[in-house]
């Protein structure tokens, strides 16, 4: 039998995000915050980071990933959050209504006065990539080696390639080198590395592993097993140039190749996603389209820090605990826009227009000595110097509350030179 | 003997490759930053480069098979692959505290190797 549950607010997932929304949600006053997770603890993917680099902004120190978690976990074991562990989502439906499941209540039905989104987000897979070749075992993605490695205590393999740049292969060419394996090199197809500059120094150069920029791989041999892969360099279309073919003898085939938020929930809330980020569109408060479901963290937009994915579920649990409360207020439509040099922004659109906005946005291309500026009506806003935007770093702006207060039509974030400087 | 290194400054996306001079252990000049906190990384990362070494122990009886563990301040680099061998011979026992020391003054470094989240025993039955 199913019971009928009321709370103020359902928090889906307790990464991060989850942590971060419930615990502002509560601090907002909302009585019953109750935080859903189908793992069987709380902490999201920050337990298997367990190399450090976390919380600068947020706490301005440096942290493992289970350090990091362990402060919003303290705190919300303190605070009165009703906490359900081992429980899936099964459906979350416009009207809001929660449908989980678990083998202690069995199914659960919520009704709660708002949701918050929090489920964070995926690996691309081999098949997202279409890398020819067989089948074999030992074809693994950068955050399931670490899961196997840091959490379960297996070794995925002994002698590595690793194609992608991004963070996560990065941490793992020095987690595997460490744990023993040979890791031959790293292969990235752009021609700029995909993580952040402090991944490359302290996990390749500092072990002497290879990166290998505009070059990707263009066959897995090995029938049960990986055997090797053939590596090629790419031209400026991305295209592998015919005659620069490697054989490179491997065991295993680490994926770092890009991470995509976990929607099948919103879409099923009819929630409205933005093609380029492949997440919510939210507005200021981090609501989505659909009244009352909120949103924050990498289910939003892949963050890169998770500073900024603490500072987006704050938004998302006040906010939260503003609509349940009857406060929040629209005072309009404004959209966020990307401008120069700007691929995309978070939020997308401004509707209470009472407050200050921080803004998050990626760059399209690396760009050196430039100022980041945001116009509201095409008058400057706010403008910061930079001396170098790159795509892999997420760039934070803000816009002050008193030039939302009039009569707005519309916000563009750009990236301009500096011409001072130039 | 003049030589140069390089290293690459990690405090900002500009990334500068700083090309650092010395002669005999002493700094003649470095150039290639933008900035004054590039000097000071590479002079930081040539005299007495440091990191955070963290990686996982064995643990009996936990709700996990390992524990993630951390050295509590940096230690020299050189002694980063050191550190990580000598901790696989360790195994714990749970439960395991948060900020446990695992291993007291790790390799004469005056550094504890301390771990970075609780372990709590496994509950028989947990399904």
């Amino acid at each position: 039998m199913s019971r009928t549950w009321k709370p103020d607010v359902v928090v889906i997932g307790a990464g991060p995000a989850g942590l971060g929304a419930a615990l502002a949600a509560r601090e907002a006053g909302l009585r019953e915050v109750v935080l859903v997770e189908r793992d069987f603890e709380l902490g999201g993917i920050l337990p298997q980071c367990i190399h450090d680099g976390f919380g600068s902004i947020v706490f301005e120190q440096v942290l493992t990933g289970p350090e990091y978690a362990q402060r919003f976990i303290e705190r919300v074991e303190r605070s009165g959050i009703e906490v359900l562990l081992d429980t899936m989502v099964l459906e979350l439906r416009p009207d809001r209504r929660v449908v989980a499941v678990n083998s202690r209540d069995g199914v659960l039905e919520m009704e709660p006065g708002a949701v918050v989104l929090a489920m964070g987000c995926r690996e691309r897979t081999r098949h997202q990539v279409l890398i020819p070749g067989f089948r074999p075992a030992g074809v693994i993605c950068a955050g399931a080696a670490q899961r196997e490695i840091n959490i379960e205590g297996l070794m995925p393999g002994h002698r590595v390639v690793i194609l992608g740049s991004g963070d996560i292969g990065l941490i793992m060419a020095r987690r595997f080198t460490l744990e023993g394996a040979e890791v031959e090199g790293v292969y990235e197809i752009m021609d700029y590395p995909g993580g952040l500059t402090r991944n490359l120094v302290q996990c390749l150069h500092d072990f002497q592993i290879p990166l290998h920029l505009s070059h990707t791989v263009t066959f897995i041999h090995g029938r049960k097993r990986v055997e090797a892969v053939t590596v090629a360099r790419v031209d400026g279309n991305r295209k592998p140039v015919p005659g620069t073919e490697r054989l490179v003898e491997c065991d295993t085939l680490v994926l770092s190749v890009g991470l995509i938020p976990e929607n099948e929930l919103s879409k099923k809330a009819g929630v409205a996603l933005h093609p380029v980020t492949g997440g919510p569109v939210v507005d200021e408060l981090m609501e989505t389209s659909v009244e009352g479901i909120f949103a924050c963290g990498n289910v939003v937009s892949v963050f890169d820090l998770v500073d900024y994915v603490t500072f987006t579920a704050q938004v998302a649990g006040r906010g939260a605990a503003e609509f349940v409360g009857g406060r929040r207020r629209h005072r309009g439509e404004v959209p966020v826009k990307p401008g120069r040099n700007v691929r995309f922004v978070v939020p997308q659109r401004l509707r209470c227009l009472d407050r200050e906005v921080e803004l998050y946005f990626r760059v399209e291309r690396p760009e050196k000595s430039v100022q980041v500026r945001v116009l509201v009506d095409g008058k400057p806003v706010s403008s910061k110097k930079a001396r170098m935007v790159r795509p892999p770093e997420m760039v934070r702006a803000s816009i002050p509350a008193e030039a939302l207060s009039g009569q707005v039509r519309e916000v563009v974030v750009e990236v301009v030179p500096d011409e001072k400087e130039a | 003997m003049r030589r140069k290194h390089e290293f690459i400054c990690i405090n900002c996306p500009l990334s500068c490759t700083v090309e650092l001079f010395e002669e005999d252990g002493e700094v003649l000049e470095v150039r290639g930053n933008e900035c004054a906190v590039g000097e000071k990384y590479a002079v930081t990362e040539f005299r007495d480069p440091r990191r955070r070494v963290t990686t996982t122990v064995r643990v009996r009886g936990g709700v996990l098979p390992v524990v993630p563990v951390a050295t509590a301040s940096p230690v020299p680099k050189r002694l980063v692959r050191e550190v990580v061998r000598v901790l696989a011979s360790v195994e714990l026992e749970a439960p395991v505290e948060m900020g446990q020391v695992v291993m007291p003054d790790v390799l004469g470094t005056g550094v504890d190797v301390i771990a970075t989240r609780p372990l709590p025993s496994a509950r028989k039955g947990r399904g």
